[in-house]
């Protein structure tokens, strides 16, 4: 009868055995995740539905053609960089969470520095093609560009193009400051004194999210 | 606290290093084959054509998504109800995209019909201007 009395007066689950088998902060990591990829999927489809319903949009081969350092008339060859560079840090953030695992404090330390060097290269890339663009004339409100038929475009485009990588950017930014923060909290021994790893595997989702975004972006604005 | 370390303990850990490298591998296979398309499409002049190629790279992204969120994101090693619980709220973007797209594609199609001046407007050619910095393009609005 304890045991009945004890159930009804518990409305809420109260704990005891996780019901998804996993750790709570890495549930509720997925559900923010979740409602973020909400957010991008409002952002990218309504970009969708606006081109959709223009008679004509930029050439992406057009506007993206330049590479620091090797002029322009070089289409998809920078983007082409920045995403490799971003898939090659997402590459460290799981090694990085697989070292946690196996308590290999030097393991996640160097895979952290990798991840971090890598993001902020990212940043750098994007910041020189933002500040490319804008000497070009492009900025919110402003489409230098013309559409892919030679006919005037309006600034949807540009509009666009910066909200949702700036969106993007920032959330990269966010996950470099989070990885910074994760680093210095492995080096005090922060986890090590915890007995597990589990905040790594926190920010490596939040990581991977973010390179997972990349690839809807990547796609959207520069392939096709 | 020692509540979540049993937790952690009895987490599935089915990602091994050998897991990892395969998928870095098969990401950047679909990367390449994603540029590949694209550089093959700059050529390609065919509006149906393009859709086609447009319409293969859409897929090729979708299978690196399931690639990162199952194996980097360690998903599918969870058990099936968190599985379900992040897969089945996100299956409303399929209705979101067809809605959403069909609709701006319709609203196209009417204006081009009931809105004369608007359609003729927008099929004038401009002559590219050359790269002036700054105030040059203002003109536009």
């Amino acid at each position: 009868m304890a045991t009945t009395t004890v159930a009804v007066n518990q409305k809420m689950w109260g704990g005891g055995k996780s019901p998804f088998n996993i750790e709570y902060g890495k549930v509720m990591m997925w559900y923010f995740l979740m409602s973020d990829a909400f957010t991008f999927g409002a952002f990218l489809i309504s970009y969708g539905t606006i081109r959709f319903s223009s008679n004509g949009w930029p050439d992406p081969n057009e506007v993206f053609q330049s590479f620091p350092g090797l002029g322009s008339g070089l289409p998809l060859m920078f983007v082409s960089l920045m995403t490799f560079i971003l898939i090659v840090s997402s590459v460290t953030m799981v090694l990085a969470v697989h070292a946690g695992h196996n308590m290999d404090k030097n393991g996640v330390v160097k895979n952290l520095i990798l991840t971090i060097v890598f993001g902020a290269a990212f940043l750098g890339c994007q910041a020189w093609e933002w500040t490319h663009l804008h000497h070009e004339g492009a900025w919110w409100g402003a489409n230098p560009f013309l559409n892919a038929d030679g006919t005037a475009s309006s600034t949807n485009f540009t509009n666009y193009f910066f909200t949702i990588t700036g969106f993007h950017g920032f959330h990269v930014l966010s996950g470099v400051v989070i990885n910074i923060v994760m680093l210095i909290m492995t080096l005090t021994d922060t986890f090590e004194k915890r007995g597990h790893y589990l905040m790594i595997e926190k920010a490596g989702l939040y990581w991977h999210f973010v390179d997972l975004v990349w690839v809807f972006v990547f796609t959207c604005f520069y392939l096709i | 606290m020692s509540n979540l370390h049993t937790t952690e303990h009895t987490e599935q850990h089915g990602g091994s290093t050998k897991e990892i490298w395969n998928v870095t591998i098969i990401l950047s296979v679909l990367t390449i084959v994603e540029l590949a398309l694209g550089f093959w499409m700059m050529k390609i002049t065919s509006d149906s054509t393009r859709f086609g190629f447009k319409g293969i790279i859409v897929i090729l992204m979708l299978v690196k998504a399931f690639y990162i969120v199952a194996y980097f994101m360690h998903l599918k090693h969870e058990i099936k109800n968190m599985i379900m619980t992040i897969v089945v709220p996100l299956a409303l973007f399929i209705w979101f995209i067809i809605a959403f797209l069909y609709d701006g594609n319709s609203y196209k199609n009417l204006r081009n019909n009931y809105d004369s001046f608007k359609k003729s407007q927008s099929e004038i050619k401009v002559e590219k201007k050359e790269a002036a910095h700054g105030e040059s393009h203002k003109t536009a609005e």
